[in-house]
């Protein structure tokens, strides 16, 4: 990594953090950029202050540490080292906030990105239907839910009934 | 490296006066310690569930669950305002000192054992939640606003399998039965006030557990008579727990839960 020890000499600019941020990836899925992710919700620059809010998606995401270290290490990697990242708790975040561009590459990575609106009606029917979800592998229409908790707390398990392969589905969440 | 601050943009105005500032301090530790306490339990049967999936929404809940009580220890140390953090919180007190009702702290006997500790808690948890969503404390509601969504899911996971479990065999009724004559007595506590929560109540930062009791107990019963089983009738209720009188069960737990920072004292990585 190529990194500059002295503090950089040009006041940073919100264009410049905004471009560096965008390097930064989800751990988990590492095609999508905490951009794609929505969590970055405001960054305030106060001559070489950096004050940035970002908002956790699910309350034990265990990524948001590691999401935290690594905006801090991408952005000393340039020089700017006064940096404060505050924990925005609320407005809570939602799958509403994902970008398109985030969703397109979830589905090209294989995990089917979250349909909007199709969030809590269902935690509230027992044994109600589950959200339809096409395969991102084969495109079928023929799948199932296995499980509503997943490999994260992000994403829930199905199964295509065509290709038979399973599959995550990427929970919507508002 | 030292842990990325991530303070909470809204932590910086306390406005309550010390006295009551000193109880909501109380109060939140024992939602933190009740969510802390559950999530241990739930993270024993992680690789040890009956199913494949099923170990996996053990392991989600518990680490919804553990989120929850972050959220909750980090507000409750500002509040302390002593300097102290959310892992001193959770891993340096003892156990008189912990807060969490009977409830949670019950070992994880089998599935249909959990499923109905899970069961009990979660319906109180999501009426609680419904209500601190809309209290005066704007970081209590922004905390339950969010772990409100995910217990909805709980809620549902543990209500499908005590029908499942009810209306099930022979066999799952009995162990859901006997689970029932277990747990049932520890049911009350999460509803009865104690004096610190009705102190809080009076100041409108606690919401009045007549409501949320009588919610809880209208969604029990439906589900009840969805599985087939009776709502129990006996009024005995063992409390004790929001007070610090704990089981012998909460020692064990603890002393795996905090065994790493007591015998590495200020250890991080």
């Amino acid at each position: 990594m190529d990194s500059k020890l002295t503090a950089n000499s040009s006041q940073p600019t919100a264009q410049k953090i905004w471009q560096l941020l965008a390097d930064v990836s989800d751990p988990e899925v590492p095609v999508l950029s905490i951009l794609d992710l929505g969590i970055v919700r405001s960054l305030a620059i106060d001559g070489e202050h950096i004050t940035l809010n970002i908002t956790p998606t699910y309350s034990g995401c265990p990524a948001m540490n590691t999401i935290a270290t690594d905006i801090r290490l991408r952005l000393l990697a340039e020089g700017y080292a006064t940096l404060t990242i505050h924990n925005q708790l609320s407005p809570a975040w939602t799958t509403d906030w994902m970008s398109p561009a985030g969703r397109e590459k979830l589905a090209a990575y294989g995990i089917a990105p979250p349909i909007d609106g199709t969030a809590s009606g269902h935690a509230l029917h027992l044994f109600g239907e589950a959200t339809a979800v096409r395969c991102p592998l084969c495109k079928s229409g023929h799948t199932h839910l296995v499980s509503q908790f997943g490999s994260t707390a992000c994403k829930a398990l199905y199964q295509c009934d065509d290709c038979r392969e399973p599959f995550d589905y990427f929970k919507c969440h508002a | 490296m030292a842990l990325p601050d991530l303070s909470p943009a809204h932590g910086a105005t306390l406005p309550y006066p010390a006295g009551l500032r000193h109880q909501l301090f109380q109060y939140v530790v024992q939602l933190a310690d009740t969510s802390l306490i559950l999530a241990h339990r739930l993270s024993e049967w992680c690789g040890h569930g009956p199913i494949l999936e099923q170990d996996l929404a053990l392991a989600n809940i518990a680490l919804d669950l553990l989120g929850e009580a972050r959220s909750y220890y980090q507000y409750a140390a500002e509040l302390e305002g002593q300097g102290r953090t959310e892992d001193d919180l959770a891993y340096l007190r003892t156990a008189v000192e912990y807060r969490n009702p009977l409830l949670v702290e019950q070992p994880n006997g089998d599935f249909a054992h959990t499923v109905l500790r899970q069961f009990l808690f979660d319906v109180f948890h999501y009426e609680l939640l419904s209500c601190l969503k809309a209290g005066p404390d704007e970081r209590l509601a922004a905390i339950a606003e969010k772990a409100l969504k995910e217990a909805a899911y709980h809620r549902k996971w543990s209500a499908e399998w005590v029908i499942r479990f009810g209306d099930g065999t022979v066999e799952s009724r009995q162990r859901l039965e006997k689970a029932l004559r277990t747990l049932w007595r520890y049911a009350a506590e999460l509803t009865a006030p104690t004096e610190l929560e009705l102190g809080l109540q009076a100041a409108g930062l606690v919401p009045d557990y007549a409501a949320v009791q009588a919610q809880a107990a209208a969604y029990v019963a439906h589900v009840f008579g969805e599985a087939t089983l009776p709502v129990p009738t006996g009024a005995f209720a063992q409390p004790g727990g929001k007070l610090g009188r704990h089981s012998e069960h909460l020692g064990y737990l603890l002393a795996e839960l905090q065994y790493v920072q007591r015998t590495y004292p200020g250890l991080t990585w």
